[in-house]
């Protein structure tokens, strides 16, 4: 054992993005790979990231990547950019590359997510960047890798459908609901992340660059601009999306993803957008649901948690409280904008 | 009225200070040191390092205190930090037949060149609790005999220590090691595992593997799932020096020393069409004392070469993929523990899902029943 | 039966090691034909069968098999793709275990309708009445489609994989020990079956059996293996009613006598 006095430490430094040069390229050359074979799953060297895997160290390998000095990033979890581990995602790449952050899905140049695509039409300046848990379709029905290799090499997709088979058999339609898994440009069948089947035709024919990253399986894919990604059903049961009964409590919305919210233990519930910026953009545009609050209004013991996002404000305004449970009696208390603070 | 589950940036630094004051304990107690940590929890710091995949103690003192003990967390730690190193090339294969030996012990001879030695080792003690450790003492004064901890603890450097297996090999009892052909062996860390995979590739990845997992594992091939009869021809653990040869230089240097334990063990073999009955090896290798380890490793690693030496397949421990791709306590954490992470939204459609089969249900049962009053 | 074999078997052998499993096998089999493959286990019966299905790699010899365009293609020579292609439509094989030939997690109509599906039928309703008409061919009720074979008996299993295997129509069926562990009425009503799809589709069949009876019933022609060679070959009544070598009168009066 070595024995030597343990002294000062010296202080640990990252390069931008906390990735080293050497390993973005690499990531970055397994993208245009990705890129130039749409929906085929390159593998890659994943490295271990300063968070666990399956939360987020593939996307944000991509992400760190891909991301520019300037560069506007926008980190969603569920579709909403206040949830912990986007806070703590974002908070990762303010802290090691300074990019801007935003809360707008318009301004955003580079998004990414884990579980949603934005309600907000993207446009061709966009990079989309997925968190997958597992990259692999054919994972449930053939748990080899080895085997699942020659599957997507010789375009063996039967088994797909016959897992949507035996959904219709056993159920009278396909009661797969998310992660719902999709042919792309013709040829490659892909996991589309665990996104619910409602966000999959976004994925059709989309301006923006999508890019899905899987740390632990160390696995990269992407769809090209413009590409089409069509959503595997039978021709008598063909592909249908989710519909909500009712549109948004707060923004009115409708033909858009849903959260329930329990309101209390005696089944009172009302259904809010997930996407949080759509929501409060509508919202600031005028658009109220049944139980929408005039903004002047709200006040942190209403909906504490669906007030505008956090990003969204400038320094020093005044934001309602963020946290419900972990306490902390800061409710009212202005935050700041942008730093994550790590007390540790 | 409700309470929002979704927190956001406040939540997290409250929770990351809490964290913290739960770190610190009692503040009228001191601050444990790194110092004690690796003087004094050597075999945790021993885990973390081996694990890691990181030899350097004084950071795996400060991740196992950062960590609040919590190993799997401290390697962890050293794996992120690990990652962003930059690498200025290999060393050179660690001689171990050149270890300066800390303890030694051969379960195949009872007695052979360098002598058998016990060195710092918990077998034979009485697992007793030693209260006098709780009141500052150094232990080991009541049921040791009268041998005091205090003793400098020796390494024999007098007689050299050749390998049991290196024994062996002279008389061909065993097959010979792999040749070395001098390509530089795949590194996990920085290229995609594709399966199948070299055995160099699958030592490493049971290296830095899951001491439990491989522990059950290596226990399983000793009840009966690929069983392979093994005896522990040596195990070893003591310090080796790291030679580097810079090609700038020219010559070899010495990088110092680490301290490793190697496991190999003797394998039955019945031999196969092209090659005469055989002892066949396991080989186990780990940063610091950490023989639990080695010995697993050594057990599943026999049992991963099945296909090699012509054997029936079909156990847990032979199978490589399921092996290799479980085995890293890192990634199986990460996956496991991001369960807890808002699903929300696939929750959501599920739920969805689940009460328009509830009502279909319903609505069939009701016909049903209205056909039957019908009749 | 044409003059054109459907499939040409020239110096087939396998080593393992230097055991051997098969040594220097040549065959043909014409389409509509049934060639059984008789010895003793340890004869290298299944070892030609898998060399035949090339699941096995040859050690020598190659194997040639006449495309639907009338070609005859060195297996071989074929791409992966274009090999796996075959033996999803072109070809079928019963196993003696149903368990290695079924998915047995998936429904009887996910079992039947998998290989349509692999060759592109998208249309739910179709692929279901294509698979009840399977069922219905190998005698099991229509209403067992969605219960899967784990609930199933041994015979029915075994009919299920013979109809998961025909639902393409294949010109070549490689069957090994189909009716290996079934108790002694289940086999001959499934022999019994399996005569009949034969006939009626024209189907070429290799089959591997220890059981001379079983070969009897089905096969037109047979193979008699020794040691990994073919010691006797010819009409499966002549080979039966007056063997030639010393070792098949063994086998032919062995099973008389039992």
């Amino acid at each position: 054992m070595n024995t030597q006095a343990i002294g000062g430490m010296p202080e640990i430094t990252y390069n931008f993005a906390y990735l080293d040069e050497q390993t973005k390229r690499m990531i970055r050359r397994a993208i245009l790979k990705a890129i130039a074979i749409p929906g085929y799953q390159v593998p890659f060297a994943a490295r271990e990231m300063p968070m666990p895997y399956g939360w987020g160290t593939g996307g944000v390998q991509v992400t760190a990547a891909v991301l520019g000095r300037d560069d506007v990033l926008k980190v969603i979890d569920q579709g909403a950019d206040d949830t912990t581990n986007a806070v703590a995602i974002r908070g990762f790449f303010e802290k090691t590359a300074g990019v801007a952050t935003t809360t707008s899905t318009t301004e955003a140049t580079i998004i990414q997510t884990r579980h949603r695509v934005p309600e907000t039409a993207l446009g061709e300046n966009q990079i989309l960047v997925y968190q997958v848990p597992i990259p692999e379709p054919l994972r449930f029905l053939e748990p080899r890798e080895t085997e699942t290799r020659q599957l997507h090499a010789l375009a063996e997709y039967g088994l797909m459908h016959v897992k949507l088979y035996e959904d219709i058999a056993r159920h009278g339609h396909i009661a797969t609901t998310y992660a719902y898994p999709v042919e792309v440009a013709g040829r490659y069948v892909m996991d589309p992340s665990p996104i619910p089947k409602f966000d999959n035709p976004k994925l059709d024919d989309c301006p923006a660059l999508q890019l899905f990253g899987a740390g632990r399986e160390k696995r990269i894919y992407a769809i090209p601009p413009h590409t089409k990604v069509r959503s595997l059903d039978f021709e008598d049961h063909p592909f249908r999306v989710q519909k909500f009964a009712k549109p948004c409590a707060l923004c009115a919305a409708t033909g858009v993803y849903l959260d329930e919210v329990i309101l209390d233990d005696r089944g009172g519930r009302m259904f809010v957008c997930s996407d949080t910026d759509y929501c409060n953009t509508r919202q600031e545009a005028g658009h109220r649901g049944e139980m929408g609050v005039p903004a002047e209004s709200a006040s942190s013991d209403v909906m504490p948690g669906l007030n505008p996002g956090i990003h969204a404000v400038p320094p020093g305004h005044p934001v309602q409280g963020v946290d419900g449970r972990v306490k902390s009696g800061h409710d009212g208390v202005p935050v700041e904008s942008g730093r994550e603070g790590d007390a540790s | 009225m409700y309470v929002a589950a979704k927190g956001g940036e406040k939540a997290i630094r409250n929770a990351h200070a809490l964290l913290a004051k739960r770190r610190r304990g009692n503040r009228n107690l001191p601050s444990i040191g790194l110092d004690q940590i690796a003087q004094q929890l050597t075999l945790a710091v021993d885990r973390v390092m081996a694990e890691g995949s990181l030899y350097d103690v004084e950071l795996a003192a400060l991740a196992v205190k950062q960590a609040r003990g919590d190993l799997i967390e401290a390697i962890f730690l050293i794996r992120a930090f690990r990652t962003t190193l930059p690498r200025f090339g290999y060393a050179k294969p660690l001689d171990t037949a050149g270890m300066q030996v800390r303890r030694r012990v051969s379960a195949t001879y009872k007695d052979l060149p360098g002598g058998q030695l016990l060195g710092p080792t918990f077998d034979y003690t009485h697992r007793l609790l030693d209260t006098s450790l709780g009141q500052g003492g150094v232990g080991g004064e009541g049921h040791e005999g009268h041998a005091p901890a205090t003793q400098p603890e020796t390494s024999v450097e007098a007689e050299p220590m050749p390998r049991v297996t290196d024994l062996l090999g002279r008389e061909g009892l065993i097959e010979g090691a792999p040749e070395d052909d001098g390509t530089e062996p795949f590194d996990l860390t920085r290229a995609p595992v594709s399966f199948p995979v070299d055995r160099s590739t699958r030592l490493q990845a049971l290296a830095r593997g899951d001491e439990g997992y491989l522990l059950a594992l290596g226990y399983s091939t000793q009840r009966g799932y690929a069983r392979s009869h093994p005896f522990v021809g040596e195990i070893r653990f003591g310090d080796v020096e790291v030679i580097f040869e810079a090609p700038e230089l020219g010559f070899e240097l010495s990088l110092g020393t680490v301290q490793i334990t190697e496991c190999q063990t003797v394998n039955q073999f019945k031999g196969s069409a092209t090659t005469p009955p055989q002892f066949t090896r396991g080989y186990g290798l780990v940063f610091g004392q950490c023989e639990r380890k080695a010995m697993s490793m050594a057990l599943v690693e026999r049992a991963l070469r099945w296909q090699e030496l012509g054997e029936e397949p079909g156990a847990p421990a032979q199978d490589e993929e399921f092996v290799l791709s479980h085995c890293d306590n890192v990634q199986a954490t990460g996956f496991v523990e991001h369960l807890k992470l808002p699903h929300y939204v696939d929750f959501q459609a599920e739920l969805d899902l689940v009460r328009r089969m509830r009502a279909e249900h319903e609505e069939e049962r009701r016909e049903a029943g209205l056909k039957e009053a019908a009749e | 039966m044409t003059e054109q074999p459907l499939l040409v078997a020239e110096g087939l052998s396998k080593n393992y090691g230097p055991r051997i499993g098969c040594r220097d096998v040549s065959l043909e089999v014409y389409p509509g034909e049934v060639l059984a493959v008789v010895g003793e286990s340890g004869s290298g019966k299944s070892t030609l069968l898998g060399l035949l299905s090339t699941e096995l790699d040859p050690s020598a010899g190659r194997v040639s098999y006449r495309m639907r365009d009338g070609r005859l293609a060195d297996l071989a020579s074929l791409g992966a793709a274009e090999r796996r292609l075959l033996m999803r439509t072109d070809w079928g094989f019963v196993r003696q275990n149903p368990a290695d030939g079924l998915r047995m997690a998936v429904s009887a109509g996910g079992n039947v309708g998998e290989r349509l599906m692999a060759v592109g039928w998208r249309h739910y309703g179709n692929i279901r009445e294509e698979a009840l008409d399977w069922l219905g061919k190998v005698e099991i009720a229509g209403d067992r489609i969605d219960d899967d074979p784990r609930a199933f008996s041994g015979g029915m299993r075994q009919r299920l994989q013979i109809a998961r295997n025909l639902v393409t129509r294949p010109r070549l069926v490689f069957m090994d020990e189909p009716t290996g562990g079934l108790d002694v009425s289940v086999q001959a009503r499934l022999l019994d079956l399996i005569r009949q799809l034969v006939a009626e589709l024209g189907l070429a069949v290799i089959i591997v059996t220890h059981d001379l009876a079983v070969a009897r019933l089905l096969s037109h022609r047979m193979v008699v293996m020794r040691q990994g060679g073919v010691i006797e070959t010819g009409l499966t009544d002549q080979v039966l009613d007056d063997p030639r070598e010393p070792y098949t009168q063994l086998l032919v009066s062995s099973v008389l006598a039992a």
